[in-house]
């Protein structure tokens, strides 16, 4: 087993290491720069610009000093946010986002659980045809609509709750519901599939034929079996989570780390935009850890051969 | 092929939903190609007697901040939506599927470097990569495409290394190979053909996924907004604009977002009938 997370935790690494090396590049090639303004800089100007970020040294000589930042956990300073340096522009802003992803979480597994059970033991039945609908819809929705569905129907319509502020519980309401409701209907719709086919293999029979409760044949037995494959597509779930933070924190004007990812593209400040891929990349390849951590628990033949 | 389309017919013909689906797809398709002969008014310019008007009978959905007819410029939109998502999805198909062929068919070394790579792409967040890649390709149609093809190939390598890895193992792909049959051969006339229906599902699906990402880039400011190309503007700008005035123009957002909404929600349905009727699994 231990050899297992080693393997893991080295190809995390190799992850990061490609993500960096790969955003590197791309964004030495991507036309245009941060000091491009409307009227021309003098040129002396730009060679100083130049030389206190470094900008002028060749480019292997770049791409090692920034490697060698990363070790330090120093992303470099922010082109846009003159006094600020990018790692403390994200310590600031990532605990916000890491709270909204959080409660999203928390929200998609207390809609799908219930949702996906009472859909998979009430199989072809009206209920069940309504939560695969509403499975679909929940896929199918934009985080953007969505949002700005609930903000006009709860803030602006009928005045329950305020929009474009986080800072009490009410205020976290809508944005959790946005970026929940994809997940939670990702997980409804795999946690059904699984449960179903759980519900036709031999060991329930037997559970049934022992004349057990139907609630303990569906929780004891059903469901304890359903958790691997959910457990499978938390990884892709908390991409899911991260790509949809940002559009939520744009649409509630949440102050998280995405909306400064956006604002960052816009004004192509470049040390941010890495920084923030490789918080996200580093979030990710965390989150796939813990999801192997959980797996070679849960599942003993991994333990042993993995 | 004919296999799987027997099997669509006789067993999905009925459904309601995948024939609304489909004809309302088939509809968006013929109104942003034929926009300029449907609507009597123009995508562009200035038209200051009609500013922001509700929606009435001679603006069926209202008009926007400079008086231009949202109808019209929705119909304009679909041509970016069905452009970007046909399009990536076409892109995506092709290499992704020769990815996955060459990696499935290949086996060893070679299939576990290449599985590698398709690994860390397909981990990370689709949006992320596909904003970094716009940087670079550029806010045009034909860049956000390139950008878009080259996330979501993944996708399609990993069904394609997938079903090769399965057929390898049948029957007759084995007696193909074993009547001389050649690499080039046995893939294009024996596995193709059989792990069409999975490459179709998957396209059927990445549809959805590239519009929902365009018009995801769009609506935060990121994507296609020009109003005076032949492309017309994207639906997620036009929702956009549409957001700036939510609390007193209503109309602005809702018809863009509807348009959105229910064409992602038409592949997907379109997607769902596929799957389940390709699957033997289910039948």
């Amino acid at each position: 087993m231990a050899s297992f997370l080693i393997k893991r935790l080295i190809h995390g690494i190799v992850v990061l290491w490609v993500v960096a090396t790969l955003t590197f590049i791309l964004l030495r090639l991507a036309p245009g720069g941060p000091f491009d303004t409307e009227r021309k800089l003098p040129p002396e100007v730009l060679a100083n610009i130049q030389a206190k970020y470094h900008l002028d040294e060749p480019l292997w000589s770049q791409y090692l000093r920034y490697l060698g930042g990363i070790v330090h956990a120093d992303l470099g300073p922010s082109y846009k946010y003159l006094d600020r340096a990018v790692s403390r522009i994200i310590a600031d802003t990532l605990p916000t986002s890491a709270l909204l992803g959080l409660l999203a979480l928390i929200f998609a597994l207390g809609v799908s659980f219930p949702a996906g059970l009472i859909a998979a033991s009430f199989r072809n039945s009206w209920i069940d045809r309504l939560s695969l609908l509403a499975a679909t819809l929940g896929i199918s929705v934009p985080h953007f609509i969505l949002g700005a569905l609930l903000i006009w129907l709860f803030a602006l319509q009928l005045g329950w709750l305020q929009a474009g502020r986080w800072d009490d519980a009410a205020s976290m309401i809508l944005p959790t519901m946005t970026l929940g409701a994809a997940p939670a209907a990702y997980l409804a719709a795999l946690l059904r599939s699984t449960v179903i086919e759980t519900l036709g293999e031999d060991f329930i029979r037997t559970a049934r034929a022992k004349g057990l409760r139907e609630s303990t044949v569906l929780f004891k037995h059903a469901l304890r079996n359903s958790l691997v494959p959910l457990l499978t597509v938390m990884g892709p779930l908390v991409a899911i989570l991260l790509t949809g933070s940002f559009v939520v924190e744009y649409v509630f004007a949440i102050p998280g780390m995405g909306r400064f990812f956006i604002t960052a593209v816009t004004d192509r400040d470049y040390p941010m935009i890495m920084g923030v891929t490789l918080v996200y990349t580093a979030l990710l390849v965390a989150a796939n850890f813990l999801v192997d951590l959980c797996y070679s628990y849960i599942d003993p033949r991994i333990r042993a051969y993995g | 092929m004919t296999t799987s389309l027997n099997r669509i017919r006789s067993t999905r013909a009925h459904d309601p939903l995948l024939l609304c689906s489909l004809f309302f797809l088939l509809a968006v398709a013929a109104c942003g190609f034929l926009a300029p002969w449907i609507s009597p008014y123009s995508a562009a310019g200035f038209e200051e007697q009609q500013i922001l008007e509700p929606p009435s009978w001679t603006h069926w959905l209202g008009t926007d901040s400079l008086g231009r007819d949202l109808l019209t410029r929705i119909l304009y939109g679909a041509r970016v939506s069905i452009a970007v998502g046909i399009g990536t999805a076409m892109i995506a198909l092709v290499i992704g599927t020769v990815y996955g062929l060459v990696s499935g068919f290949a086996g060893g070394s070679l299939d576990n470097f290449m599985m590698r790579i398709v690994d860390i792409f397909y981990g990370l967040p689709d949006m992320l990569i596909f904003i970094l890649l716009s940087l670079l390709f550029g806010r045009t149609v034909s860049g956000l495409l390139v950008a878009l093809g080259l996330v979501s190939w993944v996708r399609f390598a990993r069904m394609a290394r997938g079903q090769v890895l399965q057929a390898k193992e049948f029957l007759f792909v084995e007696g193909a190979r074993a009547m001389g049959a050649s690499r080039r051969r046995t893939v294009l006339r024996h596995i193709l053909p059989n792990i069409l229906g999975p490459i179709i599902v998957t396209l059927t699906f990445s549809i959805p996924a590239a519009i929902l990402a365009e018009s995801t880039l769009s609506f935060i400011g990121l994507g296609i907004n020009d109003p005076y190309s032949a492309w017309g503007t994207s639906w997620g700008s036009l929702a956009q604009d549409g957001w700036r005035a939510m609390r007193t123009y209503p109309h602005l957002i809702f018809f863009p977002a509807a348009a959105i909404f229910l064409t992602i929600l038409a592949f997907n349905t379109l997607g769902n009938a596929l799957r389940d009727a390709l699957d033997p699994k289910l039948n």
